[in-house]
């Protein structure tokens, strides 16, 4: 089989000492971004990605680096989360339903560890299933055109509201802000500058790291302004953490059922963690009924979502790798970071640059065997980063965002779209707009517009085209029915809140 | 009238995508056309915003808790002092801005002077050296002229 020669491709590149280096590096960096309370995977990959450019690695060991970290953030998210009862990022959250109630209990270690081992079993899972679905899906997004890509964009900007909005409207909106600030710039069909306002800065368009930057890191900072950083205190003692075998073994079935639907989950263009570890948590809350504890600190409650989460991190990089659509925030950062290393993910890339993939996923599984050694025994060194005080972090995290972008583009313009993009990302939180849509926008509006413009050129200007084959009807109907069915399913499916002291 | 930040909101989205559409209008032709050019997509876009902002304004959420008095002040110096660095960190190099934000936000966050003084000279020396011995990246330290 040829998977096989190609991941043995993949762990040469993987193996050599640099990568390897990288890989832990990153998992050990990502570890502590995921930790901070107030950085998350995204916001923790977002203000690495500058840095990383300005190093200037090649492609591979960027990729793998950032990958690493973003994977290393998806393990360090649960130590905020079942320590400080402060979810890193919007996935993270179920882990505190159980989680935090957990430590409370005095059973904090076996949080952390139960939580640690589920999120490498799902990490582990996904990367396999990434390595066997990512080279079949691309064979099949060999027979997407123009109008397939067109419908399968409207399809990630429909479903990404999804569940984890509580708000259609806001959703729909927010990818139209992203789309809308996506055409500024320079028309790629054209050459002609369009809705500049006549600004030379902005004929270039708009960066997305700029926005990605803004939106995620700075609008966290006037968060923690705004709360004056009360949320950091460390509510729960860690006392010697051991490994609870027995735990560990009850929930086996858990952590397969989980990782399993994490996956698919993750799969779903636009659906993505949130939908993960969302799913996960109810379905085993539903297994095990009454009985099960679920939100008074259950076992299951902290396995099942941490091996949704991370499976469902592994997931979102099969469309992102074979399509160009991300499933989620995270992924979102990460096709930032391919896009900058000008590597156009989509079927080609398979063929064209199979030593990128297969490092990538070779990497994947090292940083994975790295990050539990890393997440187990190791776990005390991460907590005590918990105590560094915001008033230091923040304004840490603002400054470093901030020369990241300078180092890349050296404009003051930037700078000044970064604070204008911190100031927005807190409006429309504070609003309950969500933030990723917007990224999604700016990352993908100019792929959307010009699939849809090949797609009319091809077709002489008749829109019926976009419904010519059975893939593109078929996709523009799931966008639909996921974009409308949410509205109904609501009232059926409320989403759990945080639990509060 | 209650629930008015949606309602605010919602306006404004559709005033901004009212212009974005006589901006888009405006766009000039040029002599490579396609089927669909350069205007409909954008047009298509703002549009759906116009609707958005229609359903946040006869439909909007519960209001926010926004932030009152001191805290909305603290917030409004801190998004200034950010624009002022972005002006001055080319002119003046790296250590004195950074220093000066770094100190201003941290007592922003938490109002202890000499914490946050302190808090913004490690940051700025802490940061200075990582990004300029240990990452290599091309940063001026001082004002231009002085060296570093």
């Amino acid at each position: 089989m040829d998977i096989f020669s190609n991941l043995a491709m993949g762990f040469e590149i993987a193996f050599s000492p640099w990568t390897l280096f990288l890989a832990v590096i990153g998992c050990f960096l990502g570890t502590i971004i995921g930790a901070l309370p107030g950085l998350g995977p995204s916001n923790g990959v977002a203000i690495m990605i500058p840095l990383t450019f300005t190093l200037g690695l090649d492609a591979t060991a960027a990729l793998v680096l950032l990958t690493s970290i973003y994977y290393g953030a998806m393990y360090g998210g649960r130590i905020s989360s079942i320590l400080l009862n402060i979810p890193g990022d919007e996935p993270a959250l179920m882990t505190t339903l159980d989680g935090y109630p957990m430590a409370k209990q005095g059973r904090a270690g076996d949080a952390l560890v139960i939580s640690g081992v589920a999120s490498f079993v799902g990490a582990l899972l996904a990367t396999i299933g990434l390595a066997f679905l990512a080279p079949m899906l691309s064979r099949i997004a060999y027979q997407f055109g123009p109008a397939e890509y067109f419908a399968l964009y409207l399809l990630a900007f429909s479903t990404l509201g999804g569940i984890s909005s509580n708000n259609q409207a806001k959703a729909a909106l927010a990818s139209c802000f992203g789309l809308m600030i996506a055409m500024i710039g320079l028309d790629p069909n054209s050459g002609m500058p369009r809705l500049t306002g006549g600004n030379l800065h902005l004929m270039d368009g708009v960066d997305f790291l700029v926005a990605i930057v803004g939106l995620f890191a700075v609008s966290e900072v006037f968060f923690f302004i705004e709360s004056h950083g009360k949320s950091g205190a460390l509510g729960v003692k860690l006392d010697k953490v051991t490994v609870p075998w027995r735990d560990i073994w009850e929930t086996k079935w858990t952590m397969l059922r989980s990782s399993v639907l994490g996956f698919i989950a993750g799969v779903l263009p636009g659906a993505g963690a949130s939908l993960g570890s969302f799913l996960t948590y109810m379905m085993e809350k539903s297994i095990a009924g009454e009985k099960g504890g679920f939100g008074k600190g259950a076992v299951k409650g902290v396995a099942a979502p941490e091996a949704g989460n991370n499976a469902a991190a592994g997931g979102a990089l099969v469309p992102m790798l074979t399509l160009g659509v991300p499933g989620s925030g995270t992924t979102a950062v990460l096709l930032a970071v391919l896009m900058t290393l000008n590597i156009t993910p989509g079927p080609t890339l398979f063929t064209d640059r199979p030593d990128v993939v297969w490092g990538l996923i070779a990497s994947l599984l090292i940083s994975n065997f790295v990050l539990l050694a890393m997440n187990v025994p190791m776990v005390k060194i991460f907590v005590k980063i918990l105590q560094v005080p915001p008033a230091v972090l923040m304004p840490g995290v603002t400054m470093i965002s901030f020369v990241g972008i300078y180092s890349l583009t050296g404009s003051y313009f930037d700078l000044l779209l970064v604070v204008g993009f911190g100031v927005m990302g807190y409006v429309l939180r504070k609003l309950d707009i969500p933030t990723v849509p917007v990224i999604m926008g700016i990352l993908l509006g100019n792929a959307m517009e010009k699939s849809l413009r090949d797609a009319m050129v091809l077709s002489d200007g008749d829109w019926t085209y976009l419904f010519g084959s059975s893939i593109s009807t078929g996709l523009i109907v799931a966008a639909v029915l996921g974009f409308i069915a949410p509205i109904f399913l609501r009232r059926f499916l409320t989403k759990p809140q945080r639990v509060s002291d | 009238m209650t629930r008015l930040t949606d309602r605010i909101f919602g306006l404004v989205t559709i005033l901004v995508a009212f212009m974005y559409i006589m901006s888009a209008t405006q766009i000039q032709a040029s002599f490579l056309s396609d089927p669909v050019g350069s205007k409909t997509f954008p047009i298509i876009v703002a549009v759906v915003a116009v609707i958005c902002g229609g359903v946040m304004i006869l439909r909007p959420d519960a209001e926010p808790d926004w932030p009152e008095g001191y805290t909305l002040l603290s917030i409004a110096i801190s998004v200034a002092l950010l624009i002022g660095y972005s002006y001055a960190l080319k002119p003046v190099g790296f250590l004195i801005p950074t220093a000066v934000v770094a100190g201003a936000i941290s007592y922003q966050i938490s109002p202890r002077p000499r914490f946050a003084a302190l808090a913004g000279i490690g940051l700025s020396i802490g940061l200075f050296v990582l990004f300029k011995f240990i990452l290599g990246l091309g940063l001026s330290g001082l004002p231009k002229g002085m060296g570093l």
